[in-house]
């Protein structure tokens, strides 16, 4: 076998191994479409259905029971509310750390990183009371604020990333023009980390439209998001697995369909500007 | 000069109309089962019938209104106005000042309410909550593949008797299985069951002095029991099952036997959700030692927070919604097969709900058969069936519940997992300072 047929084989198995994730990948959210459009004996059956008569009842009794839009406006208003609340601290402190670093700026970020490990059950109710006293349960205002805080760490490390690969020659000779510290982020860093700053934007606005726990433990009927319209749909007592798919794939469209548009940003901030 | 003061006279006038017209809202927590989705339905009727409240419905899985509705309650947050809580919370609630006891005016007719319902939702006389719809447990088998195996099923079976019922209707080969019951961990999911099993066995949860009950012969002999029908004769992965999950094998026609809420009648009866609706017969739940316990008790109901702000509109929610007349208004609009049971006497008596469902008489002797108050064969300290109602049991049967499922999945020995069982509930008791 010569070089040139081993590379060919080398990719065939690259392509193919590439298939079998995207297919596993993909699987769970095709069932779920799937499912969506079954009845609730036709979800349940053994051997599970590939072929049946498509139902939209499941579509028809969420647009009866519950107001969709509501939710979905909750969902957009809290994940850009969020995102822009998160960029509005990450952008200049991102600077700080990567322009002006200490002894302790990486030890400061680490910690940053290890309060996502905290599981957000424990501060359950410290928010809780928080937000009761300060008259937010169940708004936007209270989500936008925990979405913000809780990307924070996140949006952070990777706009430091992204900003570190900023030439410094670049800004000391800004500074040589005397150019001032808000023109110095505005006008030349942000520009210069645009591609960076837009794909983490974009990372925070998924990871606040998939957030559930502080949405299902903080509001009730004025403020939910999709995630919480979904938990919304599960029964203790009776069969829901069709009627769960339906809400779900509603819950999902949206951002799978912002996530395919904007697919190359995405990945970009995923990777923490490593593939550059 | 003329034309503004109009235009403020008339702005003025609007803003009154608009205050008169703006309605009381009342936010109502609520799971998502079948009857409440139906009670939503049905309540703009309400809105109708009482112009100056309007209802907004926040629906929770169960778990998570649990807890929902705990912190709202222990903090007064007043995020909700009526709660659907269960017969486990209703006297602990009532008895710490959390819930508005209730009063009905004559034609709510209070006295229709089962006995067994109103005991179970009340604390030292006072009704803390209205129920909703109620259940107890029942055994659900399918008449076709008992007549087939030359059996037949007793009004009250034995343990025995269903274990060799389940061994005549197994036929691995085609998926078939004698008995599901419920095996996921959970103090409402397995231990629910477990409980009125070992309380058939002869067992309890706490004796007298509050020490726990759980290494004691006769929960070795109802688990022991238990385990062994259960990997013989029941469906692959029953560690993983509860209500759905069976309801799902049973509805498929895959189960011989299911022990379970009798509200599942209504749902293995239905020919739209079961392909064996027309196969299904009930008998009363399995005793062993004793007649005392073998049945739970249950009830969905809905209750008024004591931290709310609009109580005469909750109330007023809360009458309509366990009424007589939302029955037959849920009877009008769905058939009589589709109303919330096991509340009211009138419900049972009336000959065209008899007619419509053909599990009436199984579901109200089980529930009136369910005594709170008396279920153990030995004298115990607490109250419940297929609970002990201290704030204490929901830790306590949750860490047993993981216990018993390691030890149907096989992963520990029934003894082991009663003696890992014994001493967490004493770890618990003791830290509660029960003794």
């Amino acid at each position: 076998m010569t070089d040139k047929q081993i590379l060919e084989w080398k990719n065939r198995f690259a392509v193919a191994g590439a298939w079998l994730v995207a297919i596993l990948f993909f699987f769970p959210i095709f069932w779920m479409v799937l499912t969506s459009f079954k009845t609730e004996l036709q979800a349940i059956a053994i051997p599970p259905l590939l072929v049946f008569e498509p139902t939209l009842d499941n579509y028809t009794l969420i647009q009866e029971r519950t107001d969709y839009t509501q939710y979905a406006w909750s969902s957009v208003v809290t994940s850009l509310g969020g995102t822009a609340l998160a960029m509005l601290i990450a952008i200049p402190s991102a600077y700080a750390m990567a322009f002006s670093p200490t002894r302790r700026t990486k030890d400061i970020l680490l910690w940053m990183l290890s309060t996502k490990m905290l599981p957000a059950v424990g501060v359950l109710l410290p928010i809780y009371l928080l937000s009761q006293k300060l008259g937010l349960l169940d708004t936007k205002i209270v989500l936008v604020v925990i979405y913000a805080l809780i990307n924070l760490p996140i949006i952070m490390m990777i706009l430091f990333n992204y900003f570190r690969e900023i030439p410094k020659e670049i800004l000391e000779a800004s500074r040589m023009d005397g150019t001032s510290t808000w023109n110095e982020i505005t006008q030349i860093v942000m520009p210069l980390a645009w591609g960076g700053i837009a794909s983490t934007a974009l990372l925070s606005v998924v990871l606040c439209w998939n957030e559930a726990f502080w949405a299902i433990n903080l509001t009730s009927s004025e403020a939910g998001t999709l995630a919480a319209l979904v938990a919304s749909f599960s029964s203790p007592e009776g069969l829901f697995w069709s009627k769960l798919s339906a809400v779900a794939t509603l819950a999902c469209a949206p951002i799978v369909v912002f996530g395919w548009l904007c697919q190359k940003q995405l990945v970009q901030g995923l990777t923490f500007g490593a593939v550059k | 000069m003329k034309y503004l003061r109009t235009t403020a006279m008339g702005m003025i006038l609007s803003l009154s109309a608009i205050s008169f017209t703006v309605a009381d809202e009342i936010t109502i927590a609520t799971v998502n089962n079948g009857h409440m989705i139906e009670m939503q339905k049905l309540t703009p009727k309400f809105e109708e019938a009482n112009p100056g409240i309007t209802v907004k419905w926040v629906t929770l899985d169960e778990g998570t209104l649990r807890s929902r509705v705990t912190t709202d309650i222990t903090t007064k947050g007043g995020q909700f106005d009526v709660m659907t809580i269960g017969m486990y919370e209703a006297p602990i609630w009532g008895s710490r000042g959390w819930l508005e006891a209730l009063e009905f005016g004559a034609e709510y007719d209070v006295d229709d309410i089962l006995p067994a319902m109103r005991g179970g939702l009340s604390h030292d006389g006072n009704l803390y909550a209205a129920p909703f719809y109620g259940e107890s447990s029942m055994i659900m088998y399918r008449k076709d593949l008992l007549d087939a195996a030359g059996m037949t099923m007793p009004d009250n079976p034995s343990w025995g008797h269903v274990k060799d019922a389940a061994a005549a209707m197994t036929d691995r080969d085609a998926g078939q299985y004698g008995i599901c019951l419920r095996g996921k961990p959970g103090w409402g999911d397995n231990m629910a069951f477990l409980t009125t099993m070992a309380n058939s066995f002869g067992g309890k949860w706490f004796n007298e002095d509050w020490t726990p009950d759980l290494d004691s012969p006769a929960w070795n002999h109802a688990v022991n029991f238990y385990v062994d029908m259960l990997t013989a004769y029941g469906p692959p992965g029953s560690a993983g099952n509860s209500f759905n999950e069976i309801l799902a094998l049973t509805n498929e026609g895959k189960c011989g036997m299911w022990i379970d809420a009798t509200i599942a009648a209504s749902f293995v009866t239905n020919p739209s959700q079961s392909k064996v609706a027309d196969k299904m017969a009930f008998a009363q739940s399995p005793q062993a030692v004793t007649t005392r316990g073998a049945n739970w008790l249950w009830a969905w109901a809905l209750a008024v927070p004591s931290g709310t702000q609009k109580k005469a509109d909750a109330m007023k929610f809360m009458e309509w919604a366990t009424s007589k007349e939302y029955i037959e208004l849920v009877a009008e609009t769905n058939g009589w097969a589709a109303v919330p049971t096991g509340t009211r006497q009138s419900t049972y008596d009336n000959p065209k709900f008899k007619e419509a469902a053909t599990f009436d008489e199984a579901e109200l002797k089980a529930i009136l058969s369910a005594d709170p108050s008396n279920s153990t064969q030995d004298k115990t300290p607490y109250i419940g069936v297929q609970f002990a109602a201290i704030p204490e049991f929901q830790a306590i049967g949750t860490a047993v519940g993981q216990q018993m499922t390691a030890a149907l999945a096989g992963d520990i020995s029934v003894e082991e997992a009663l003696e890992n069982a014994q001493a967490a509930a004493d770890r618990e008791m003791r830290k509660a300072g029960y003794y």
